[in-house]
């Protein structure tokens, strides 16, 4: 029995703690390194902040010119499925063209008719759009964020929405100097105050891990609504993180929990962030 | 007489395998996702680092595997240190079995890869969750698991051909 423990401890103190011929430092230490890196990446010292900044602007730049070969791939596997599907493509689009030429002349109509009572309430909403071009988009099984090439010299701030052509895919959650990371709606973590149009209720939108997203919460229960109208997801502004009326996604018929997602988050290249200004003289 | 003392390139190549292919896995985060496949995700780092640490790590220092560990967090977005403390745990683990083991066989070495890789993913899930209140999907986690048990003999055969290349070069 004593053989035995021996054996344990000796098998142990070789494995942590002595130092092969080509380690620089024991197994011990770098663990023991390891957990003090985590707990003082939690502190918010400026010493701190500004390794994290510096070892995240080293890692995103490096990680962007050395996944270059691997991107170039996939955009060329995009590119020939793009070519495959030419001709269908064509045909959609020439229908959703006629169809939207119609929606537009009543949507100037409304646009006007909405500027007239913002006037009226002597309120104005100004936002400003920053274009960022994706940096990283690791497609992270367990996380879902993106890298983009703007930060503090930017004037990015955390919190920031970030929209895809005009549909929401995140927010800034870490900036860097040149670069910050935007959590994007699918992650698990990804909460979003929302409203459903055109039953006018408010919802709380959640990520999910997958590509759609879940309804978490709502104030009254829209079973009914939901059979005899199209429900579209939009930003409620609640909490004046984001700018109202971001078009987020749809609900699905088939499952009411399901949020189906306008942007496809696997094809982001350049994204707008968005800062926005709501300004009243009430 | 320098030209005796001289490695050609090709022995430098092999020696530097391991340490390049880990930095290029986790800078493009190379788990076989953009394939599409719903669910199918394996973790190749800790496949990596599992059978080098174990078979020859003379050529994988665990100064490069914590390094590798920080720039994995940076990528991902996990807390930096995590990814680290992780790679280390499956070094601990390589390390003790290297030192109890007398004649090492496959099958001990899969079986020891898939207690190392649950050990490794419920320590980093319980820290994600109960430390830093970031939610995980457990049934992912679990699937990755999975799958890299499963790619392991694969890797196995493809690292094994290369380090015996090493041993050979290094030998002439």
């Amino acid at each position: 029995m004593a053989a035995g423990r021996d054996d344990f401890v000796i098998a142990f103190r070789s494995a942590f703690l002595k130092k092969k011929d080509k380690q620089k430092f024991s197994l011990l230490t770098l663990i023991f390194l390891s957990i003090l890196v985590i707990i003082l990446s939690n502190f918010n010292f400026k010493i701190i902040k500004i390794i994290k900044m510096g070892i995240n602007e080293v890692v995103y730049r490096s990680s962007f010119f050395i996944s270059i070969p691997e991107n170039k791939i996939k955009s060329i596997n995009a590119q020939i499925n793009e070519h495959m599907k030419l001709y269908d493509d064509y045909k959609i689009i020439e229908t959703d063209l006629e169809n939207l030429k119609q929606k537009e002349l009543s949507i100037n109509f409304l646009k006007l008719e909405n500027d007239k009572l913002r006037k009226l309430i002597d309120e104005s909403i100004k936002s400003d759009e920053i274009l960022a071009k994706v940096l990283i988009d690791k497609e992270s099984p367990f996380l879902k964020s993106i890298v983009v090439n703007k930060g503090t010299k930017d004037k990015i701030k955390i919190g920031m929405a970030v929209i895809d052509r005009a549909y929401l895919v995140g927010k800034v959650i870490e900036v860097n100097y040149t670069n910050s990371r935007v959590l994007l709606l699918s992650d698990l973590n990804s909460k979003i105050p929302a409203l459903l149009e055109p039953i006018g209720m408010q919802a709380v939108i959640s990520g999910t891990g997958k590509n759609y997203g879940e309804i978490q919460y709502t104030k009254e229960e829209y079973e009914n609504e939901i059979k005899i109208k199209k429900i579209i997801v939009y930003t409620s502004g609640l909490g004046g993180l984001f700018k109202a009326g971001l078009p987020i996604g749809t609900i699905s018929a088939d499952n009411i929990k399901k949020v189906n997602f306008f942007s496809d988050f696997k094809q982001l290249e350049y994204v707008k962030i968005l800062s926005f200004n709501i300004e009243s003289t009430n | 007489m320098s030209s005796l003392n001289k490695a050609p390139i090709s022995n430098n190549f092999f020696s530097y395998f391991p340490i390049v292919i880990l930095f290029i896995s986790v800078f493009n985060e190379f788990d076989f996702n953009y394939l599409k496949i719903q669910y199918f995700s394996f973790n190749f780092i800790h496949i990596l680092i599992f059978f080098w640490t174990l078979k020859n790590p003379n050529h994988l220092g665990y100064l490069s595997i914590f390094m590798a560990g920080v720039v994995n967090d940076v990528i991902v977005g996990l807390p930096l240190g995590l990814s680290s403390f992780c790679y280390l745990l499956i070094c601990s683990v390589t390390a003790y079995v290297r030192n109890i083991t007398l004649s090492p066989n496959f099958i001990n070495d899969w079986l020891s890869f898939l207690f190392t890789i649950l050990l490794v993913n419920s320590v980093q899930v319980i820290i994600l969750d109960l430390i830093f209140l970031i939610q995980v999907d457990y049934i992912k986690y679990l699937i990755n698991t999975g799958f890299t048990f499963i790619f392991y003999p694969l890797f196995f055969f493809i690292f094994n051909y290369v380090n015996k290349k090493i041993i050979v070069k290094l030998n002439d």
